[in-house]
């Protein structure tokens, strides 16, 4: 029962098997808690790391990322129940994005589903689970277990994500689609005395560029890291921080737990919660394939249409949004919602931000106003901004989607 | 002393007559505190009773105190400075243990060691005590509506607690109505699945309590030890610089500082009454004071039942008084240490030494130590919360002296085999030793002195009725409207110009200070000094 004997009152924070890598790269020292570990919040420059994402590759650790096996005759009844997307279209070697709820139709968390074979899924999460997936298996005869130290994870994403993993020997990867996942090799290298790893690809991100996720084992870890930074050495690769890629998930409109809303699992305060009609992800949401946790409620609110929605702002000016409270008109007599990520994309030159707003302002062209604090040099202005409602994502590039990928 | 100076007379010089004398004292009114003992504080002091060391003799942590009294009577700048503590821990009889960190981080990986749902489940446990609490929190310093009073401001005041109820959403309103009936075990068991980790939660709910982690009321009790915060930490806990005593200390001083009066031996033998209103008291030398108001920091049993002539008052209300439920069933060792104990359990550096530390490894152990006060004999293997403040407070011993507080559930009144005597107490206190020191290898041979105190005790020195360390339990049927009787949960008592301002009166037990800051809001609305 009692295995950990390290005393973690002196090191609360776990390192992935990346960290040691990371560390040796990391120029600013700065790192962060995720999840239980300590990660990169920068290496070296937030800009040059985010252009790695929209102009060459880049390699992010999201060993972090909660990872549960779901497994057993009931794995896809299970799954069906839980989540508000239909799970029967999920056949081995493919990747579904979903959201869960509770009965009142509130969002629980958004993650990742991957079926690995019949019966036998991965779910990959923002926040820890299994209280909740334990709660939800009761009557089905499936196997929880959460598996985030068993399975180090790498995100390799930008433009030249696919020709990167081809040059260090991940063969055949240029047919994988986006949504899709396979077993692939990392080539063995004889002059870094290098055996061949086996490594699993999903062709998924949190970028909205082409990129991949390779999973793999703890002790594979430092090789294909290194592999990759080997190839790479002449090619722009950089390894990035969480911030160079919160600005690349923002630009591709994809939102984040304790940013943009709080799982219903941690509210305190009564209306806080979110569903997620609400948050723009009705497109996950089937009614069709029959029951699930929070179909009723959520039935209701599309009947009632929701009260507020989460919406993509383009902000005059350049100064982000960050928190601002919004409002229907520049005297600021109406409040219409609040900003819940803010960002000055590099790459679409504009000033973009997430936000929750009344549905009446919600839809594309409406105008609402920002409340924008401005700090020059210690002293305080105040600016009412005008931001537009536009559509998300604000940047989507094709070859997000081609396959193959460009080869370059 | 001339009779006719005071505007006010307290009985009883505990936190919550302190209290209720400052606010008294702050609006204008001339107070005179009357205390029994040599010294003040009632169940807040802090006492030497070795050579260079120092106890806090009764209470030992503090968490429930009010900020808003805090601030309001000025206590910081009486001296008053709480310092929370980092962690705790359970040992187990394996050799292993629980620890509790204050970092997030550490403690669900801490959690994670026994058990990985029950690491994720804690969140869950947590979120819903602070919700709990959200839900009560603004209810402590708060007059309770009567609920069979027409009078406006009950009708306010209902609607008040019906509208904040509502706001908890239907399906809150469904947790906290079974919440407050709940028993602990049942409650724990909703969200864990390892024993430790509900062995040590299972403490808060049985402290002060003639209540086992089954017995049903005794969640509630739990989430009484939870709805206290330090700057803003809701469920932290905390040392007073200088032990417990400082609390009151800091009241004392904040009351001298706005005119109040205090007078120690000076104990109280009746409280005058002249044509159903209340006059003045008389003292035990025979000397009267005379004053409009007189408010009793006693509890509810110890007023009524033996400092107001009977003839006085309502003949069921006394019914009611007797029936009070004031059980005692706990009891207090104070211990001189000459260095710091081993515990062998905890990893060398672990802060878990820096809070409180448990030894009842699964609820069935804290149950059976229930079943042994119930049979009218102390736990034979008792549930402690003991914890060494002065290895963060520098100022209660000598350089390398320890100073161990050991409170001890469960310890009868009444003994089944007899009357307390000097042997039998002696005895509880070598049961509580040689608990102790089956996880601590070199603690007896540290022991300096040791003052052990049985309820009877605590009765006879700080006169809590069988040693009721919250003036009454905290069970849903004498709480709110329902504390202490039915009809007087207003602090006022059936006679005229009498108050009741202790722990017996809403929102209860623990040094929290609301009754007597409610108490005083009170009076001085009688007076016509509030709006």
């Amino acid at each position: 029962m009692l295995t950990e004997s390290e005393p973690h009152y002196r090191q609360p924070l776990r390192k992935t098997p990346f960290h040691e890598r990371a560390r040796a790269l990391s120029q600013l020292d700065s790192f962060i808690p995720w999840s239980g570990y300590t990660t990169v919040d920068v290496f070296t420059s937030v800009e040059q790391e985010y252009f790695a994402i929209r102009n060459a590759a880049s390699l992010y650790d999201l060993t972090p990322m909660v990872k549960y096996r779901v497994a057993g005759p009931d794995a896809l009844r299970f799954l069906n129940r839980l989540m508000t997307r239909d799970m029967r279209k999920l056949t081995p070697g493919k990747v579904a994005y979903t959201v869960w709820c509770n009965d009142e139709g509130h969002l629980i968390d958004d993650g990742t589903v991957f079926c690995l074979a019949p019966h036998e899924y991965r779910v990959c999460t923002a926040e820890w689970q299994l209280d909740w997936f334990r709660a939800s298996a009761i009557g089905f005869d499936v196997e929880l277990r959460e598996i985030t130290e068993e399975v180090a994870a790498l995100a390799v994403q930008g433009p030249t994500s696919c020709r990167l993993l081809r040059l260090a020997g991940v063969a055949g990867i240029e047919r994988l689609k986006p949504f899709e996942h396979g077993g692939f090799e990392l080539a063995a290298d004889p002059a870094a005395a290098r055996a061949a790893v086996p490594i699993m690809v999903s062709r998924t991100g949190f970028t909205g560029d082409l990129g991949y996720e390779l999973w793999m084992q703890p002790q594979d870890a430092e090789a294909v890291w290194d592999a990759l930074m080997e190839v790479g050495r002449t090619r722009a690769v950089r390894p990035i921080g969480s911030r160079a890629l919160n600005i690349a998930r923002i630009e591709a409109g994809f939102i984040l737990p304790k940013a943009d809303f709080v799982s219903a699992e941690h509210t305190l305060y009564l209306g806080t919660e979110r569903s997620p009609l609400e948050l723009g992800l009705a497109w996950l949401v089937d009614f069709h394939k029959g029951h699930f946790t929070g179909r009723r409620a959520l039935l209701e609110e599309q009947r009632r249409g929701p009260r507020r929605l989460l919406v993509g702002l383009d902000v005059e000016g350049t100064k982000p949004a960050h928190n601002a409270l919004l409002y229907t008109e520049r005297s600021g007599r109406r409040e219409a919602g609040s900003v819940t990520s803010a960002t000055w994309s590099p790459t679409c030159k504009r000033n973009l931000a997430l936000a929750l707003v009344d549905a009446s302002c919600s839809a594309t062209g409406s105008e609402v106003w920002a409340d924008i604090y401005l700090n020059r040099e210690l002293v305080w202005e105040r600016r009412m901004v005008r931001a537009r409602v536009v559509e998300r994502p604000f940047f989507a590039p094709t070859r997000r989607r081609a396959t193959p990928p460009a080869d370059y | 002393m001339g009779s006719k100076q005071h505007d006010a007379i307290v009985v009883g010089a505990g936190h919550n007559g302190l209290v209720a004398a400052c606010y008294l004292a702050r609006a204008g009114l001339k107070v005179l505190v009357l205390e029994r003992n040599a010294y003040v504080g009632g169940a807040a002091v802090s006492r030497s009773l070795y050579e260079g060391f120092t106890y806090s003799n009764c209470s030992y942590v503090c968490s429930l105190l009010r900020t808003e009294i805090i601030r309001g009577l000025e206590l910081p700048r009486h001296g008053l400075q709480i310092i929370p503590y980092e962690g705790g821990c359970t040992m187990m009889r394996t050799g292993e243990h629980l620890a509790i960190y204050d970092n997030h981080d550490a403690m669900r990986r801490e959690l994670a060691r026994h058990s990985r749902h029950d690491a994720e489940a804690y969140d869950r446990y947590v979120r819903d005590m602070l919700r709990h609490c959200r839900f009560i929190k603004p209810l402590l310093l708060r007059e309770p509506p009567d609920p069979t009073s027409f009078k406006p401001r009950d009708i306010r005041e209902l609607l008040f607690l019906g509208r904040h109820f509502g706001k908890l959403g239907e399906a809150r309103m469904y947790d906290t109505l079974r919440f407050f009936t709940m028993s602990c075990a049942d409650m724990l068991d909703e969200y864990f699945e390892s024993e430790i980790v509900k062995a040590h939660l299972a403490g808060s709910s049985i402290i002060g309590t003639a209540l086992g982690p089954r017995s049903p009321g005794s969640a509630y009790v739990l989430l009484h030890h939870y709805m206290g915060s330090i700057d803003g930490a809701v469920g932290a806990w905390g040392f007073a610089r200088g032990g417990m005593g400082a609390v009151t200390q800091a009241l004392a001083a904040s009351l001298t500082a706005s005119g109040g009066t205090i007078r120690a031996s000076a104990p109280v033998a009746q409280i005058l009454v002249r044509h159903g209103r209340a006059t003045g008291v008389v003292l035990d030398s025979g000397e009267e004071i005379s004053a409009p108001v007189v408010v009793s920091n006693l509890d509810v049993r110890r007023t009524f039942l033996e400092t107001v002539a009977p003839e006085h008052l309502p003949g069921e209300f006394l019914e009611q008084v007797r029936r009070f439920k004031i059980r005692g069933s706990s009891g207090k060792l104070n211990i001189a240490l000459d260095g710091l104990p081993q515990f062998p359990a905890i990893p060398q550096g672990s802060p878990s030494t820096r809070g409180d530390m448990h030894i009842t490894d699964t609820l069935e152990m804290v149950e059976r130590a229930y079943d042994d006060w119930k049979e009218g004999r102390w736990s034979r293997a008792p549930y402690v919360d003991m914890l060494i403040p002065t290895q963060i407070d520098p100022t209660m011993t000598p350089d390398g002296k320890h100073y161990m507080s050991v409170f001890v559930q469960y310890c009868p009144y009444q003994l089944a085999e007899g009357e307390w005597t000097p042997a039998r107490r002696q005895a509880f206190g070598d049961t509580v030793i040689d608990a102790i020191a089956r996880h601590s290898p070199n603690f007896k041979d540290l022991i300096l002195h040791a003052e052990i105190r049985t309820p009877r005790d605590i009765e006879n020195e700080v006169g809590l009725t069988e040693g009721n360390i919250f003036q009454g339990e905290l069970t849903f049927d004498q709480l709110l409207f329902n504390r202490p009787i039915p009809g007087y949960a207003q602090y006022r008592a059936p006679l005229k110009g009498m108050y009741m301002c202790g722990s017996s009166t809403h929102p209860g037990g623990g040094v929290m200070g609301a009754p007597g800051a409610n108490a005083a809001n009170a009076i001085l609305r009688d007076l016509g000094r509030l709006q």
